[in-house]
């Protein structure tokens, strides 16, 4: 194992997260002002209904798959779903969701640069994020066409046994285990532990603020002094 | 009975003569600032007239307000708990820019540089979003100004619902009146049940509603939710903001700034004690057309003992309950019922009244077709109909309108008597069914309408915030943002103490 690859996939990760939820918790408690949506919609609706809903609701299924796919142990899974099924699962799934995300993703990109409103009130970083998520995107589909080659599951397990050997801060297990899978993969991952390290300092951190709490409460709120 | 008190508000539309000076000193006190240069606070609007937002009063298009369930119930017209949160990637029932008016201001300098030319430079628009050139500003707060616009337009007005509109196109039937709009600090804010983040709150002790900026993430729901329109999304913070009532000086005692500046004293302000427990009861009432006089049945005498007696309980201070006593709110709402909630069929219970405007009835005087009520000229032919009044004020029902109306006739009629012809007309007053101390209390406060009488504000009792005064002392002030403010939780991670407070120092009595 080469020390670059121990470097990307057994410590760039933790650097990653280190700074994902360092930056998170300084930004929320000192910062709380800036912790927000910023929501382009007033300045601009057309198609933004359409290309909105088809973004968040394909990356909240892709999200949603990848914590389910990678973070549930084979021994779990396995009492439910062999490993190439679930991998043409996640194939299927993972393609569907990806294009509805794709479609509102290029959408919502060519709002950002083409309107005057829209571009002349973002910030470089919300650009930024954008472009980002779109090459993770293509890359994640990417993934799809590369894993037609193997559906026997055990790429799969690979990516998993990755994942869950940096949820219990196994870096060289990790780094391991991810060594002789395809670059497309190794390039997703990369993108991906960037996004989440640059999350605190984007919009980005909004998806942290799901309002669930909503639901809990009534629907009138009165302080007291 | 669960005792709160708010401050109130009442409009006496009858003497609004449209200078816009309320907007113009809210808007450079609060709103002057990026992001919310589209924003007023304090909007004077010419009606019949769609308004600002455009068609705001219009809930078919923008579903404001609560509506009513088939079981009774009532909920946020932009749809459930579930219905709102799956609206936050892309809110349906939300204005753009241009139903308000994109900002711009204008190239002013361009008249001291402009180059020797045969015609005389102008200064030119050009709008602060993106700072490119406008050609043509298409509206604005006041845009139907004295009747601005064709009637086509403007007659989309939803007032004249089940009005024949057609004939108050005729240039010898058109009426008008202004209508000052702002914040309606609602006793069942619809604004503060469609909040997802739980931002948006009503203080206990002055009914002020407002939005907690470091709380706020932006879903925009709120925007929809105030049928008013009167949430404004700052495109620069990413945050709703809001008419704060003045609260810095209504609580040092002190009227609004658009209060205080309003050339034509047509602002009253003061207290109303109110019953909490009934808002969700009186909210719910079943017909459109009773909300009105259920909402008054939520406020409660400041005169009773029992109501004195768990006021107190309830922690309200002996200040507010005196200034309840002495309120004008209360007097024109209540005693003298001149005051009307604004569109009370939203079902937010509305805390900014109006007065219904008089009009000339002089066509019908010269026509001598001027139907009279007994001594009272018939408020059916004054200019402005009474059924536009009743729209825009009792969801339709025109008897209260009448009623103020009539009262305020009847006081005209019998101070005139009083003066010019040197007789006193009681007559006049018990059609109306006021006495004359009424009458002449009114006299004092809509026409007189002195500063004392019109502004009964108790001082905020902040001291009571703080278990520890002393510690708040030399602390921060008013903060916009982060700044010195205490945070959500105290928790200062790299172990600091809090900086907005300074540690009182326990001293102990050493015995001798």
């Amino acid at each position: 194992m080469s020390n670059f690859n121990f470097f990307l996939f057994g410590i760039y990760p933790f650097i990653a997260l280190s700074v994902f939820f360092i930056g998170c918790w300084i930004r929320y408690d000192r910062e709380p002002y800036s912790w927000k949506a910023d929501s382009s919609q007033l300045l601009d609706q057309k198609g933004f209904w359409v290309a909105s809903n088809m973004f968040h609701i394909g990356i909240i299924f892709i999200l949603g798959g990848h914590f389910v796919g990678l973070l549930t142990p084979e021994s779990i899974y396995h009492h439910f779903i062999s490993s190439p099924d679930k991998q043409l699962l996640a194939m299927v799934s993972g393609g569907f969701f990806g294009v509805i995300c794709l479609i509102g993703l290029v959408m919502l990109i060519k709002r950002r640069l083409n309107n005057p409103r829209v571009r002349a009130t973002s910030r470089r970083s919300d650009i930024v994020v954008l472009f980002m998520l779109l090459i993770q995107l293509v890359l994640g589909l990417l993934t799809i066409v590369a894993s037609m080659g193997h559906l026997d599951g055990s790429v799969m397990i690979l990516l998993a046994t990755w994942t869950q050997s940096i949820a219990t801060f196994q870096g060289v297990q990790a780094a391991e285990a991810i060594e002789s899978v395809n670059f497309i993969y190794k390039l997703h991952i990369l993108v991906g532990l960037t996004l989440i390290m640059i999350f605190p300092f984007t919009r980005l951190v909004h998806v942290i603020s799901v309002p669930v709490k909503y639901f809990a409460r009534s629907y009138q709120l009165v302080r007291q002094r | 009975m669960k005792v709160r008190s708010q401050i109130g508000m009442v409009l006496n539309l009858d003497k609004c003569i449209g200078c816009h000076t309320c907007s113009i000193t809210c808007k450079n006190v609060w709103t002057s600032r990026e992001g919310v240069e589209y924003a007023w606070f304090n909007n004077v609007e010419t009606k019949p007239g769609i308004g600002y937002p455009k068609e705001w009063e219009n809930q078919d298009k923008w579903n404001g307000g609560w509506e009513r369930k088939s079981n009774g119930d009532i909920q946020p017209r932009i749809g459930g708990k579930y219905r709102v949160l799956a609206s936050i990637f892309a809110n349906p029932d939300m204005p753009e820019i241009d139903d308000y008016y994109e900002p711009f201001d204008y190239d002013y300098q361009h008249l001291h540089t402009a180059p020797v030319v045969e015609h005389q430079p102008t200064a030119r628009p050009r709008s602060v979003i993106t700072g490119k050139r406008m050609e043509k500003i298409e509206w604005g707060p006041n845009w139907e100004e004295i009747l601005g616009t064709e009637f086509e337009k403007r007659s989309k007005d939803k007032n004249f619902d089940n009005m024949q509109k057609n004939m108050y196109g005729e240039f010898e039937n058109t009426f008008m009146m202004y209508l000052p709009r702002l914040c309606e600090h609602c006793l069942n804010p619809a604004c503060v049940a469609s909040c997802p983040s739980g931002a948006i709150y009503k203080r206990e002790e002055d009914g002020i509603v407002l939005i907690d900026q470091e709380k706020c993430r932006g879903w925009r729901m709120c925007i929809s939710g105030c049928p008013y329109k009167k949430i404004y999304y700052n495109w620069k913070s990413g945050k709703s903001e809001k008419c704060i009532f003045c609260y810095p000086r209504i609580e040092a005692g002190m009227p609004t700034v658009c209060s205080e500046t309003c050339v034509g004293r047509i602002r009253y302000l003061g207290v109303l004690l109110y019953d909490a427990d009934k808002i969700k009861e009186v909210a719910s009432t079943a017909s459109e057309t009773d909300l009105y006089e259920k909402q008054l049945e939520v406020f409660l005498d400041p005169f009773d003992p029992a109501v004195i007696e768990q006021a107190r309980k309830d922690g309200v201070a002996d200040s507010v309950i005196q200034a309840a006593q002495k309120s004008p709110v209360y007097k024109m709402a209540m005693d003298w019922k001149l005051a009307l909630p604004l569109h009370p069929e939203y079902r937010t219970l509305p805390m900014v009244w109006y007065i219904p405007a008089l009009s000339p009835i002089q066509s019908a005087v010269e026509a001598g077709t001027l139907g009279k009520a007994g001594v009272i000229p018939d408020v059916k032919s004054l200019r402005i109909p009474v059924k536009y009044l009743a729209n825009l004020l009792t969801a339709g029902d025109e008897a209260p309108v009448v009623t103020a109306l009539e009262r305020m006739l009847a006081m005209r009629a019998y101070k005139r008597a009083e003066n010019v012809e040197g007789v006193e007309d009681l007559e006049v007053l018990e059609q109306a069914g006021l006495t004359k101390k009424q009458a002449d209390e009114m006299y004092r406060y809509l026409a007189i309408a002195n500063y004392e009488d019109r502004y009964v504000i108790p001082s905020g009792h902040r001291e009571m915030n703080v278990p520890e005064a002393y510690g708040e002392k030399s602390g921060c002030g008013f903060t916009f943002g982060n700044g010195c403010s205490d945070g959500q939780n105290g928790v200062n991670m790299f172990g600091g103490k809090k900086i907005s407070q300074r540690n009182v120092i326990k001293t102990v009595q050493v015995e001798d």
